[in-house]
């Protein structure tokens, strides 16, 4: 297991200057020039920017699939950005949660099974608490009645559910989403929306990527990104999301 | 233990998803190892045949025959004797120490006759070693004796196919056969057991066939008989005068074989002859047969490990198209935590399930080798009866059996294919990083 050293202030993580290039025969595309913010435990931060503006890059960087050029990024305690592949690996599995755009499952798995992947990939059997767990969860986000079902036998905001599930078993650092709503209609995206609110009030840290302004106030917190820089970072009042909650559910369409 | 089992599992998952696809890739080692199986099961079998068969002949013995010379040598009017001499044998036995007992044999086409039923086939003169360097086994009453063969007695001993023939009905012991060629009558005092054929000596190919043979004593047959026989066919008379057509010898020591053989020849040379006689020594054809089946052997490795080989090619084109169509899975497992090592292994045991799924149930077709043959034996002689009489005895009598090490082989070499033809995929797809292998549509 992962040594857990956390400061006074507890931070989820900590990105000092952090800065990517891509080098390419012909040029090289720095994604990031540069980037520093620190994300508290219990946040909720929506980073927004024009496309190509390096949002995915610094996600990736979060969650530990990809290496920065230069910079830092502290996760409890530890830099992961001179850390090697396996070492990475190992955290993905223990401290990472990640909730893409397109599901991303495993067709051949159940449920339950995709639900536990990353245990899986801790090595160690599965204890009689982590399967307990595992069912919760899927209950937690209404899959309960599900459990043995397969990707395609779902629709894709319960597909993008158990991938919340998913994100949740190895009880990470931070939830990572990368614009967990872009491919679910407004009802299901408004669903996924609520749980993430549900569980960002029991605690959990969340980071998201958006493209959109009615679910970036959501959050407590936007971070805005352009040419790979932090333009700027500016809190939420809650009035802002209460609104935005409300004027979701206003606008809901109405069932036929 | 979690890993591997969850690893298992998952490969088998993962390949239910394609199941036709997984058979076909199953099937190309299946083919493999069956063929190693079978192969090398009835080239064993034809094998251990033509060894018994020399076997039989004893690899402690010398034969010498008399063979017809070449009729340039034989003069057109009158007969010439030829071949081996009772002074010949007489002399081998003073004078070649290494021998323990020498037998002479004369044999003749015949036809025998009881009532009015008739039989053609081959009257040998003999002395009673004959039945024991043979492996002749009675059935009822005695072979001949060395009293009978001294008193000139005419007394014969009936092979099975010969007694069955003659004696649909009667007891042949006690009975008297006619020579209606000789105008003789011999008394029956033994019949043998059936006995399969034995290697081919002198230079002819076909086995020889014990079936349908008459012993006489050698004595009785010099007597009554005679060096001189001729055959009357339409058109044509023939004849030969030969005083013993085989000599067998038998050294003490097998060790001894090959330079007894050497001394008897040069003793048989040593005055000027026609290319009458053969030496032939078991031992020298079992060492013939033994390298034939080797050589075989290579072959048939070679055919199995090409089957293999292309069993193991096309694992690896099912592994690599599986590499790509599952980029995004990997991607997605290595998101979540997979490191490389996993990554690797899961399609390593993807491709080790699908060769042991072959080599198992190669393994299992090849035990099953036996029984088709026969079964396909059974089948074939039931319904082309005729053709099946034609095709060579090998392939009526083919026993195939099974060697074990084939097994173990085919087994082996299945894992080591699957194993060799499988690590370039798994490698190819851990290598890819997270981030490209997700974008992968
Ligand atoms: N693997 C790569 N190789 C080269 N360039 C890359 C690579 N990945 C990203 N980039 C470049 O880095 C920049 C940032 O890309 P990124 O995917 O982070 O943008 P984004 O903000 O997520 O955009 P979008 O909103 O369209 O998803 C872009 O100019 C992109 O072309
Ligand atoms: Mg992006």
């Amino acid at each position: 297991m992962l040594e857990i050293k956390q400061d006074a202030t507890n931070f989820a993580c900590r990105v000092v200057d952090l800065k990517k290039e891509y080098v390419l025969k012909s040029e090289t595309v720095r994604a990031l020039r540069g980037v520093s913010f620190d994300v508290p435990e219990g946040d909720y931060v929506a980073i927004m920017g024009p496309s190509g503006s390096g949002k995915s890059t610094l996600l990736n960087m979060l969650g530990c699939l990809d290496q920065p050029t230069s910079g830092s990024l502290w996760l409890g305690g530890d830099d992961v950005a001179t850390m090697n592949d396996n070492q990475l690996a190992t955290i993905r599995s223990q401290r990472i949660g990640f909730v893409f755009q397109s599901y991303n499952l495993i067709q051949q798995l159940t449920v339950v099974e995709n639900i536990q992947v990353p245990l899986f990939y801790q090595g160690r059997s599965l204890t009689r608490e982590q399967n307990k767990r595992t069912v919760e969860l899927a209950k937690m986000v209404g899959l309960g009645q599900r459990l043995d079902h397969r990707p395609t036998q779902l629709s894709g905001g319960q597909q993008q559910r158990v991938a919340i599930a998913r994100s949740l078993v190895n009880n990470p650092y931070f939830i990572l989403a990368d614009e967990p709503t872009g491919n679910l209609d407004s009802r299901t995206s408004e669903e996924i929306l609520q749980l993430f609110e549900r569980l960002n009030v029991e605690g959990k840290t969340i980071i998201l990527v958006t493209h959109e302004d009615e679910v970036s106030k959501r959050a407590k917190r936007v971070v805005r990104l352009k040419d790979g820089r932090l333009q700027w970072d500016k809190t939420n009042t809650q009035e802002v999301r209460d609104a935005a909650a409300q004027y979701a559910i206003d606008n809901m369409p109405v069932e036929v | 233990m979690n890993l591997l089992l969850g690893t298992i599992q998952l490969s088998i998952k993962s390949l239910w998803l394609h199941p036709l696809r997984s058979l076909l890739t199953v099937l190309g080692i299946f083919i493999g190892v069956a063929s190693v199986i079978w192969l090398l099961a009835i080239s064993k079998g034809i094998g251990d045949e033509a060894v018994r068969q020399v076997e039989s002949l004893g690899a402690d013995t010398i034969m010498i025959r008399t063979v017809k010379p070449p009729s340039e040598k034989l003069s057109s009017t009158g007969l010439t004797p030829y071949g081996l001499m009772r002074d010949e044998y007489d002399m081998l036995v003073a004078t070649v120490p290494t021998i323990k007992s020498a037998l002479p044999i004369r044999e003749m086409r015949r036809q025998f006759q009881f009532k009015d039923r008739k039989l053609d086939g081959r009257l040998v003169g003999c002395t009673p070693e004959y039945a024991e360097v043979t492996h002749l086994d009675l059935a009822a009453g005695h072979f001949i004796t060395d009293t009978e063969n001294s008193a000139l007695d005419t007394h014969c001993v009936l092979a099975a196919k010969v007694a069955e023939k003659l004696f649909p009905y009667e007891d042949p012991l006690g009975q008297r056969i006619y020579l209606p060629e000789n105008k003789n009558y011999y008394l029956v005092v033994g019949v043998l057991k059936p006995k399969g054929s034995t290697a081919a000596i002198g230079g002819s190919m076909a086995a020889q066939d014990f079936s349908y043979d008459v012993y006489i004593p050698i004595k009785t047959l010099q007597n009554r008989i005679g060096d001189t026989v001729m055959s009357i066919r339409p058109g044509s008379r023939e004849g030969e005068v030969i005083e013993l057509n085989q000599i067998t010898l038998r050294v003490f020591d097998v060790a001894n074989v090959k330079q007894t053989a050497e001394l008897v020849k040069a003793a048989l040379n040593s005055h000027d002859r026609m290319e009458d006689i053969a030496v032939v020594v078991p031992l020298e054809l079992l060492e013939q047969v033994r390298t034939t089946q080797w050589m075989f052997w290579i072959f048939t490795v070679m055919i199995a490990s090409i089957s293999l080989l292309v069993g193991g090619i096309g694992i690896m084109n099912i592994m690599l198209a599986t590499v790509t169509e599952r980029t995004r899975e990997i991607g997605i497992r290595r998101a979540l935590g997979a490191k490389r090592f996993h990554i690797i292994t899961q399609f390593l045991a993807e491709t080790s399930v699908l060769s042991l799924a072959g080599g198992i149930t190669g393994i299992l077709f090849g035990l099953l080798c036996g029984p088709t043959v026969n079964l396909a034996r059974l089948i074939a002689n039931t319904f082309w009866t005729d053709q099946m009489k034609e095709l060579p005895q090998v392939v009526q009598t083919l026993q195939p059996s099974i060697v074990p090490e084939s097994i173990v082989g085919a087994f082996a070499v299945s894992i080591i294919v699957g194993l060799i033809f499988g690590i370039y995929p798994a490698i190819r797809a851990a290598k890819m990083s997270p981030i490209e292998a997700l974008r992968h549509e």
